[in-house]
């Protein structure tokens, strides 16, 4: 982020907006009475994570990141306007295509980039990767790379938070339990795990503020779900079976995300009840990047190009007076230049230190755990 | 210029700070392990698990039916009219549903104690307890570790067939970032489980079905038994024998009838087997000059094969002969009760195997 960035992003803060600065969700019942500053940070948000992606796609091309890697574009209104239903304190986890939940979640690009070039200025100094973006700091648990093993996790994080409330009446840090919300992401694979019905029907008996937020982007890695999921259409009445609020919402509208999806996370955390959402988006990019798309035709990817979330919402702001075409040709140009700059970050960093290998794998290493390893504590990320 | 990151790659503090894993103590320093205190296995283990929920709000236990059941067998019995049913967790039968949830509690900071009613069923719910649990904190960069506890039947019960009678050890024990602790008498099965519960890692706990009813004299004191340390059960000289959980009962057994053909052997429990307390073997071999790893698991990659390895690679120059290996027998567990006590290890096999590589 350029020096430039953090003080537009102050002086964008500091005005009505109290809610970004105090890391609350806002209030409003309906988005077009959020105050413009909330919608322009969305709009930037959406555009980093496109930006972000492009990038990576590039950085990926040129054999700078590894591994397999999922890129988010098309989804971006679904990251950014769920999360911008909740509070920061609330516990956010996802599966593998995660870089756009990260970014939404504030980690900055350059920690982000640099966890994709394996470096040690990375989030996870370089031993995580594109599927595993962890962020403690912004309440983002994971990144987790089998598909739906983060549903009983998501369950779990609103057991804990729950724990937190009615039991230890504390947090376990010693601060005030509040009532929380988890928000568990998950894409139309994961649906057909068994993990995920063995979640609902627990948060459900229990009573766990877990939100499945299903990112249905039609296909479970390249296969269409009307092949992959019985009674498609109908997904929500899944969430009915386990007495859960089912709702599906158009995901391509951030707006309209939030009119639909605000009036859930309130209920959920005032009534401690877990709610699936069928949100319905759309990929632009393969599964991952070594997806050559046979399973789909170029027109279908192009109509969905055409009510792409991040024109509409442009577009609606130039309607409503809060964005000049001028406003948004600098924001794309701002956003082109920190990612630019997260690149040329991640690019400059080190790799970790050949020793790096052997720490963080116990919080209490002991002797003899290994015949071969010596396991020590890891070091702090260098640049903290 | 551009800004650092704003990562934060210190761990969770409720994770490091708050275990305040006691100074351990040496053997000898440990309470007495004679008394007129005798309880079950059982009941050992209830007391680790009450002593440090009364102590740590924080602590919880979930599982199939641990709470209005009392326990399949009998080892959470009471503890719910105790501590209540906001910590003492009747689940569905979904362990890889709890399972996955306690490793997100854990993540927070939470502290749950999961019973598997038996190891056998921990299968489907292998993804969180092997790919997520012991890995957390690494693919974290030391953000977020696992303090969790995963305890249960471990081996076979009696008559109980191929599907529940697994020894998992030697197929979880495979992969770093866990600890595994598997006690052999109700003493070491309090002060072990106890330290499972103050660490931060994550622990497998293995317990056998057959054994808690084993009755010994526990102390009513609180004592934590450190990992990696492993106990001479008996002295001898002739042979080594190193084994872990029930199986150490079966060699003392052994070692018995042997003392009376003049043939002294000497027993270490190792109590866990992640840390492997090599140090131990290593000095009783230097005694001895020859060794048989007794191991409830199968033979091909076992614990056994492990410890040989070792034994080979840190003291080959002092054995006098191989180091043998005697593991339940390498076929899926049968129903028969004499075909099942012949698969198993056995007094009767491991004297035969001693004598066969020791002479009188």
């Amino acid at each position: 982020m350029t020096q430039a960035t953090v003080q537009s992003e102050q002086s964008m803060t500091t005005a009505k907006a109290d809610s970004l600065t105090a890391g609350l969700a806002p209030s409003a019942k309906n988005a077009s009475e959020l105050p413009k500053e909330i919608l322009l940070k969305w709009l930037r948000d959406m555009q980093l994570i496109r930006e972000f992606e492009n990038r990576t796609m590039q950085a990926y091309q040129q054999a700078k990141i590894g591994g397999f890697c999922h890129i988010y574009t098309g989804q971006e209104a679904v990251a950014v306007g769920t999360i911008g239903c909740v509070n920061h304190d609330d516990p956010v986890v996802t599966a593998y295509r995660d870089h756009g939940h990260a970014l939404a979640r504030g980690m900055t690009p350059e920690a982000c980039m640099a966890e994709m070039f394996g470096k040690v200025t990375g989030c996870a100094k370089g031993k995580g990767g594109s599927m595993h973006m962890f962020d403690r700091r912004n309440w983002l648990f994971g990144g987790h790379g089998i598909v739906s093993a983060q549903t009983p996790m998501g369950a779990g994080f609103a057991f804990a938070t729950k724990y937190e409330h009615e039991v230890l009446g504390k947090t376990v840090d010693g601060g005030e339990a509040k009532k929380k919300v988890t928000l568990c992401y998950m894409g139309d694979g994961a649906l057909d795990q068994g993990a995920f019905h063995e979640a609902q029907n627990m948060a459900s008996l229990w009573g766990l503020p877990v939100i499945y937020i299903l990112e249905n982007n039609g296909y479970s890695m390249g296969t269409s779900i009307n092949r992959h999921t019985a009674n498609h259409e109908n997904l929500i009445d899944r969430a009915k079976g386990y007495g859960m609020t089912g709702v599906q919402i158009d995901g391509l509208d951030i707006m309209n995300i939030y009119n639909e999806f605000k009036p859930i996370v309130d209920q959920c955390r005032e009534e401690s009840r877990p709610a699936f959402i069928d949100l319905k988006t759309y990929r632009y990019q393969g599964h991952s990047m070594s997806d050559p798309q046979k399973y789909r035709t170029k027109d279908e990817v192009d109509q969905y190009k055409d009510k792409d979330s991040i024109a509409k919402l442009a577009s609606d702001l130039m309607e409503m007076g809060h964005l000049s075409e001028d406003d948004w040709k600098s924001m794309q140009k701002e956003i082109r230049d920190e990612v630019r700059a997260a690149i040329d970050a991640a690019e400059a960093a080190d790799a970790p230190e050949d020793s790096e290998l052997f720490t963080d794998v116990y919080a209490n290493p002991e002797k003899n755990l290994s015949p071969t390893a010596e396991y020590r504590h890891g070091t702090k990320n260098p640049l903290m | 210029m551009t800004t650092l990151p704003m990562i934060d790659t210190d761990i969770h503090p409720a994770i490091v700070e708050n275990p305040e894993l006691p100074d351990f103590v040496a053997e000898h320093e440990l309470p007495s392990r004679d008394g007129d205190r005798v309880i079950q296995f059982r009941e050992a283990l209830r007391e680790a698990m009450s002593e440090e929920m009364r102590r740590d709000k924080r602590v919880f236990l979930l599982g199939e039916e641990v709470a209005e059941y009392n326990g399949a067998y009998k080892v959470s019995q009471g503890m719910l009219d105790e501590f209540g049913p906001e910590r003492i967790i009747d689940t569905p039968i979904s362990e890889n549903g709890f399972a996955g949830m306690s490793i997100s509690a854990a993540m927070m900071g939470l502290r749950p104690i999961v019973e598997f009613m038996s190891w056998s069923f921990s299968f489907v719910a292998a993804d969180p307890i092997l790919n997520n649990a012991p890995k957390m904190l690494y693919m974290s960069g030391g953000q977020f570790g696992c303090p969790v506890v995963f305890r249960g039947n471990d081996g076979a019960g009696g008559q109980l067939a191929s599907t529940h009678s697994w020894c998992v050890e030697a197929l979880y024990a495979n992969v770093p970032g866990l600890k595994m602790a598997i006690p052999s008498n109700p003493y070491d099965a309090k002060g072990l489980l106890k330290t499972a519960i103050l660490d931060p890692d994550p622990v497998f706990f293995l317990e056998s079905e057959r054994m808690l009813g084993d009755k010994a004299h526990v102390p009513e004191e609180e004592y934590y038994i450190p990992f990696g340390r492993a106990r001479v059960a008996r002295e001898g000289d002739a042979i080594t024998l190193v084994s872990f959980g029930r199986p150490v009962n079966f060699c003392l057994d052994a070692a018995e009838k042997l003392a009376e053909e003049g043939i002294d052997v000497e027993v270490l429990d190792m109590r866990t087997i992640r840390p492997l307390d090599i140090d131990s073997i290593i000095e009783s071999v230097k005694k001895t000059n020859q060794v048989l790893v007794v191991d409830q698991s199968w033979p091909f990659a076992s614990i056994a094969s492990e410890v040989v390895t070792q034994i080979c690679e840190r003291c080959f120059d002092w054995l006098d002969a191989p180091p043998q290996r005697l593991n339940t027998e390498d076929v899926p567990t049968p129903y028969a009760k004499g075909l099942e006590y012949n698969y198993l290890p056995n007094p009767d096999r491991i004297y035969d195997a001693v004598r066969s590589m020791v002479n009188a």
